[in-house]
């Protein structure tokens, strides 16, 4: 072999050499991308999990409570007025502080602290007069020192927490008096306009009640249609037709069928703004094709021999379809349902435009009570500006993700479980 | 009201199927059956729900168009436009329904009434009209019952037109976005001019808002050129797929001709993750994360970047698609028959040339239809824009300038509450149309040059 020969053989090697290493950056490439984004996520949204509490003294004193009775009932209780014992509760954390300046400190706890006060005393009647320890939610901002999410040392005026308030946090937190516990209100409690009240409640129970609505819309509809194009539909244009109506139907944009639902839902059947209902079947629709798709592939799977045996056995083409097509490809046709409704679950596009983005802070009970859904609910939350947002919406779509991997998951065990190999 | 009815019917149904179930049973004594006793009481059960059903939604369809015909008949010599007229309808709904709060005039009240009392009409004449068809087509039913007819052939004849009638839903869907789409579009060319919205460079809907009377038509001209968003979608798509195609082609090719089966089974359902990934999800990332990045490199190069920049709404956009080009891709290679290869190799070529010089000419046309369908999605993503890019419409080509896309605008025009009948509403569908076309187009074509090369290797 001549010394060119060697050479050109040595330039293709390592040209073979260069491409597989092109070929190996570019998933290295895809796989860092997904790591990353699950890093910025987790190392973000892990403290929304936590909820910071200060604790203070409270005396429940029956005469600020304006309360007569010797005896109080619970209406008493109920009706007292706990403006004065909060007030107080909050500003002894500082007794040196001029009055004028009292919103400092008042600041530094959620504005529903007085309801909390009220909370204490109605689940401990016999505090009544006493002298004793409560635990207020901190407000977002102090939350945010607490979980060093904010700068100390950046000058007075740039910083949310002002001197005088961090001064009050480190002599708590040095007390001890600063808790950091895990937040369960982020699961029980509604949205809300301050990032330390806000919680996933209302959004979860959207998605959950849109969910089953689109479950129950598409579902039936598109075994159905499967079973027709599959089984029954004679060869000809108009079933063409269906099917390439079908396969495009599939790839039109999410945010067409939220017009859609928008124009006909809403403008035409004069369904309920806002609700889960209204979002499901927007859902449906959008998912319908995908569930035809999965579940046609999956009664194509089953052999013919199944159906040739079941009409050898005398069946009508209805009984071999129904007997035993059908139920043998029902692993397939549910594992791609629990894939659509993933998909579904994900969207946020179609149901911002029939409305469920309005500020809802009640939790839903039905699927025609106004309601906004995870997605949108990060789409909500990442438009406001506080810092304190920031960490629940990637706690929100942790959970978010999370919901989605078990439905992922579902399916797998669906499929792998009780799908029938045929070999 | 409603509700007990249909309830009604389906638990009529029930009862049927098992009276039917049971008559069968008794003739089964004296002769022979024609069927399986269950046929029996599908059969009494289609009839006694289906035609029922049928009558009760068509009702329920046309019911409240013919009364608001009854209501508004008084109106007609008022010369009222139609905008009007629907008001005074939903004025006279809030009436009757109680929950009105204005003015209420002699006229008004008299129509509430005249509402409440066709209202009236019309449900007991649709509760007698139902019945009427509940007693006459179960008393056919059970007439062939007894007769003995064929019972099992009737009902798959039934259970298939519910087949067909269910496959008819997917078209449907169709016809509706068609429908819902240019209904509104059409009444949006006629305020302006179609030439105009294709044409036009200037997108500002927001200025042609008046509080009261109709937008002037002057303003209307230069506020509805839909060319900064065509051009700023295409743009965004074109970062996607600059960001997208290398990576999800090469990771396509390494997965399906030189990865072991260890990785190809570990690699490629996780990069399939990333398109499991809600948008909304990847928008928050874009906006918080890579927003500021390209902001902060930018500004380190000396360049003015926006926070909300194109670069990184595409970029993250490309991030999202890279599963679809990289698994179609590899669909599309895996499919090459393996005696194209063993022949190239046969020439001594090596696998990189074998994959750039024959591989790749022979899967082109299933890897641009893949690209298709990955830039009609790309053009159809929509809440990555709106938050990571501007919701401005700029007519630009500087990727780190904020533009907005067609999905950007319709949502910021339709988010909260909406006025039908006004220009700005009415121009998010024919947005809305005009994105429908597009991705209908790419898709088709996408589609269709797959199927084709399916075909060839087949």
């Amino acid at each position: 072999m001549n010394s060119f020969k060697k050479n050109l053989l040595k330039k293709r090697y390592n040209a073979e050499r260069r491409f597989q290493w092109y070929g190996k950056i570019a998933i290295g490439l895809a796989l860092s991308f997904l790591t990353v984004f699950m890093f910025q996520i987790f190392s973000k949204g892990y403290s929304a999990f936590q909820k910071t509490w200060i604790v203070t003294e409270v005396h429940y004193d029956k005469e600020l409570l304006l309360i007569d009775a010797e005896s109080p009932s619970k209406d008493d209780l109920e009706n007292a007025d706990y403006y004065d014992v909060a007030y107080k509760a909050m500003t002894s954390l500082d007794p040196g502080l001029p009055e004028e300046e009292d919103r400092q400190l008042i600041q530094m706890v959620s504005y529903k602290y007085e309801a909390e006060v009220k909370d204490l005393l109605l689940k401990n009647p016999d505090y009544l007069g006493k002298i004793v320890p409560i635990k207020l939610t901190a407000s977002d901002d102090v939350d945010q020192v607490h979980k060093r999410n904010y700068p100390r040392d950046i000058p007075e005026e740039n910083r949310r927490v002002n001197d005088y308030q961090l001064q009050i946090y480190d002599m708590l937190n040095e007390r001890g008096d600063i808790l950091s516990e895990f937040n369960i209100s982020f699961f029980t409690s509604p949205d809300s306009r301050e990032a330390e009240l806000a919680g996933i409640a209302s959004s979860f129970m959207g998605t959950v009640f849109s969910i089953l609505v689109c479950l129950a819309f598409s579902f039936p509809v598109a075994v159905l249609a499967a079973i027709y194009l599959e089984e029954f539909a004679p060869k000809n244009k108009f079933t063409d037709f269906i099917e390439v109506n079908i396969n495009n139907l599939a790839a039109v944009p999410s945010i067409v069928f939220g017009l859609l639902g928008l124009g006909v839902l809403l403008a035409v059947f004069n369904l309920p703004r806002s609700t889960p209902l209204v979002g499901g079947i927007t859902l449906s629709l959008m998912t319908l094709p995908t569930i035809i798709i999965a579940a046609r592939a999956s009664l194509k799977a089953v052999p013919p021999s199944i159906r040739e045996a079941a009409l050898a056995m005398g069946a009508s083409n209805m009984q071999t379809t129904m007997h035993h097509t059908v139920p043998l490809s029902m692993p397939g046709t549910l594992s791609g349902t629990i894939i659509g409704l993933a998909q579904a679950l994900g969207e946020t596009a179609p149901l911002i435009l029939i409305g469920m983005v309005a500020f809802v802070n009640t939790i839903p009970g039905t699927p025609v009570d106004p309601a906004a859904s995870l997605p949108v609910q990060i789409y909500i939350w990442s438009e406001s500006a506080e810092r304190g947002f920031v960490e629940k919406v990637s706690a929100c779509i942790m959970v978010l993700l999370a919901f989605l991997i078990l439905m992922n998951l579902a399916a797998q065990i669906v499929r792998h479980k009780f799908e029938k190999k045929w070999s | 009201m409603n509700l007990i009815l249909v309830t009604f019917i389906i638990l009529l149904a029930f009862t049927s199927y098992y009276f039917g179930r049971k008559k069968a049973l008794v003739i089964q004594s004296s002769q022979r059956l024609t069927a399986l006793p269950k046929f029996y009481g599908y059969y009494l059960a289609a009839w006694c729900a289906a035609p029922a059903l049928i009558i009760f939604a068509l009702w329920s369809v046309f019911e409240p168009s013919i009364v608001k015909t009854f209501i508004l008949q008084d109106y007609t010599d008022q010369n009222l436009t139609k905008n009007e007229l629907q008001l005074i309808y939903t004025k006279v709904k809030a009436l009757a329904a109680g929950t009105y709060t204005g003015n209420i005039t002699n006229f008004l009240d008299e129509s509430a009434n005249k509402y409440i009392q066709l209202k009236g009409i019309a449900n007991s004449a649709k509760v007698a009209i139902i019945l009427a068809i509940l007693i006459f087509s179960l008393s056919f039913a059970y007439r062939s019952v007894q007769k003995n007819d064929r019972m099992r052939e009737p009902v798959e004849i039934f259970l298939k037109w519910v087949l067909f009638v269910a496959s008819l839903g997917a078209v449907l869907v169709t016809i509706g976005i068609v429908f819902s789409l240019l209904f509104e579009a059409i009444r949006f060319f006629q305020a302006v001019k179609i030439f105009d919205f294709i044409f036009g460079t200037h997108w500002y809907p927001a200025k042609t808002f008046v509080r009261d009377g109709q937008p002037d038509p002057e303003l209307m001209k230069d506020a509805f050129g839909a060319v900064p968003l065509f051009a700023g979608t295409f743009f965004i798509a074109f970062i996607a797929m600059c960001v997208a195609i290398p990576i999800g082609l090469l990771s396509g090719i390494y997965l399906s001709e030189y990865a072991g089966r260890g990785v190809r089974k570990y690699a490629k359902p996780i990069i399939e993750i990333l398109a499991g990934i809600p948008t909304v999800v990847y928008g928050f990332f874009a906006a918080l994360t890579v927003g500021p990045f390209v902001k902060e490199i930018g500004n380190a190069m000396g360049l003015e970047v926006s926070a909300e920049s194109a670069l990184a709404a595409g970029a993250v956009m490309g991030v999202m698609i890279i599963p679809f080009i990289s698994s179609l891709s590899d669909d599309v290679i895996t499919a090459v028959p393996q005696n194209l290869r063993d022949g190239s190799y046969a020439m001594g070529a090596t696998k990189s040339e074998t994959v750039k010089k024959v591989i790749f000419p022979a899967a082109l046309p299933g890897i641009v239809g893949s690209i298709l369908l990955a830039v009609s999605r790309a053009v159809g993503e929509t809440m990555i824009v709106v938050m990571a890019s501007g919701l401005a419409a700029n007519l630009t080509m500087n990727p780190l300038e904020s533009t907005s896309t067609i999905t950007a605008q319709i949502v910021v025009i339709l988010i909260g509450d909406q006025q039908f009948g006004d220009p700005k509403t009415q121009s998010a569908f024919a947005l809305g149309i005009s994105l429908f076309i597009v991705t209908l187009f790419l898709n088709v074509i996408a589609l269709s040059v797959v199927k084709k090369y399916r075909e060839k290797y087949e």
